[in-house]
């Protein structure tokens, strides 16, 4: 059987909206990816705890609060001690461009702002998947 | 790394090398299947325990209470708990959204549980195709019990009664009237019957609706035995002597219980019935009553596919095409279609 892109989208700290996480989901859902969606107020250990045992591919964190600087090195950090430093991040939500490169310098593969196609973030995907196949 | 399984390591209880096995199992991989041969042995010990109902029930949310529970027991030691939550592939991308975690926040950062959701990618039946390999592989990780959460189920999702040792049948009040609840499928396989959202005005008429129907239905209830092996087989069933056959024909009588499951109210009589109902399976023989026919035609169902896989090795693939094409052009029926595609 075909290997399925496994995807966990999920929202990170205590902003309330998800729509732009559902939009993700479902975009990555019709390309055909096997998306878990955990929900709102999710912790880093509650982040890492469901990429390990749902043996993610990709990890994408939807942050609108602008807490992204605290919240994204502790998500990378957590998922590094448990082992999974080799799944993709990537970031969306309302982050200012002056802050993309600190994130990707966090070991963050991909940010996304407002204005971004949802076509963007699955060709991005799935060629971080073929990426990981070959290393 | 991908494509190979460590089995000493999803036996010495290493979560990375639990999730990666699993993953390839599900793929149904060669390392997959690989890993299913050496970890059968230690598989056989678990209590599976299948939660099925309608879309919005509330499955979820009562797994995720049973689960506490469970972990922080009024008394004993807390169980160690497996979850197989399945939600449907799109049958046109194949894609899926698995969401049932969302109501499992409570229990997302205990380590006695391990949590995973899987797409039924295809299959009908309302759980996947690979969901008994994965269960067997937690199954023999180690975990006590192993709860294995439906899509959302109507009438005739009923693989889960197969694959479980018990069955809980979720229902929300208001779905349905007394007649719903004396047809057949969903509701004839629950061991455990559920009303959720019990504080629902309507909640007593649907406890009422399902009770009764339960004392109909219980005179002619089917046994055990009848139930498990009315499947034909591609080979003669193991034989059970007169003595285990008439120990299994004590019947179980499910209980209708009410929970409000995001409140935690009546979780308690639930995990208390599905220990009764383990303790029941096990003096009346059933457990091994299910776990037998479980085995048998999961090994019916390999021997079909490795029968039509052989078929195909040998069959001229031009008289295939000859064949259906005179079916197609409507001049022999499917049924002779296969008649003449078997004689060589």
């Amino acid at each position: 059987m075909e290997r399925k892109i496994r995807v966990l989208i999920a929202k990170p700290g205590l902003d309330g909206h998800d729509r732009g996480a559902k939009l993700i989901a479902r975009a990555l859902r019709d390309a055909g990816m096997e998306v878990i969606y955990t929900g709102l107020r999710q912790t880093p250990q509650m982040i890492t705890t469901a990429a390990l045992q749902e043996d993610v591919d990709v990890v994408g964190l939807s942050i609108l609060s602008g807490a992204h600087m605290t919240l994204v090195p502790r998500v990378v950090e957590s998922l590094k001690e448990a082992g999974l430093g080799d799944v993709a991040v990537f970031v969306g939500g309302i982050i200012p461009e002056e802050d993309w490169l600190a994130l990707q310098e966090m070991g963050v593969r991909a940010v996304y702002g407002p204005g971004t196609t949802t076509q963007q973030v699955i060709d991005d995907v799935r060629k971080l998947v073929s990426g990981q196949a070959e290393e | 790394m991908r494509g190979t399984v460590d089995v000493q390591g999803v036996l010495a209880g290493n979560r990375r090398t639990l999730a990666r096995a699993l993953t390839e199992v599900e793929n149904d991989s060669l390392a997959g299947r690989g890993a299913l041969d050496a970890l059968f042995p230690h598989s056989g010990k678990a209590h599976l325990v299948g939660v099925t109902g309608s879309p919005g029930a509330g499955k979820s949310s009562l797994v995720n209470q049973m689960t506490r529970l469970l972990r922080n027991p009024l008394e004993g030691e807390p169980r160690k708990v497996a979850i197989v939550a399945v939600d449907p592939s799109s049958p046109f991308t194949g894609g899926a959204i698995l969401g049932d975690r969302i109501r499992m926040r409570d229990i997302a950062d205990d380590p006695g549980v391990f949590i995973r959701s899987m797409a039924s990618r295809g299959h009908l039946g309302g759980i996947a195709r690979t969901t008994s390999a994965l269960v067997r592989v937690l199954d023999a990780a180690g975990f006590d019990l192993i709860l294995i959460e439906t899509v959302g189920a109507g009438q005739s999702e009923v693989d889960i009664a197969r694959l479980a040792h018990t069955t809980i049948v979720v229902e929300a009040p208001g779905m349905g009237d007394d007649i719903q609840a004396i047809k057949a499928g969903i509701l004839e396989i629950a061991d455990i019957l559920v009303v959720n959202k019990a504080d629902h005005p309507l909640a007593d008429n649907t406890l009422r609706a399902l009770s009764a129907s339960l004392e109909f239905a219980r005179p002619g209830q089917v046994a055990a035995i009848d139930r498990f092996h009315h499947k034909e087989l591609a080979f003669e069933p193991v034989k059970l002597d007169q003595k285990e056959i008439e120990s299994t024909n004590e019947h179980w009588t499910p209980p209708v219980l009410k929970t409000v499951s995001t409140e935690g109210v009546g979780i308690e009589n639930v995990v208390e019935a599905i220990g009764k109902h383990a303790a029941f399976l096990r003096t009346h023989n059933q457990w091994q009553l299910r776990d037998a026919a479980r085995l048998q035609e999961e090994l019916n169902e390999l021997l079909m596919a490795a029968f039509a896989a052989e078929w195909r090795k040998q069959v001229d693939q031009s008289r295939i095409e000859a064949v259906l094409g005179e079916m197609l052009e409507r001049k022999i029926s499917p049924q002779g279609a296969a008649i003449k595609l078997l004689s060589a």
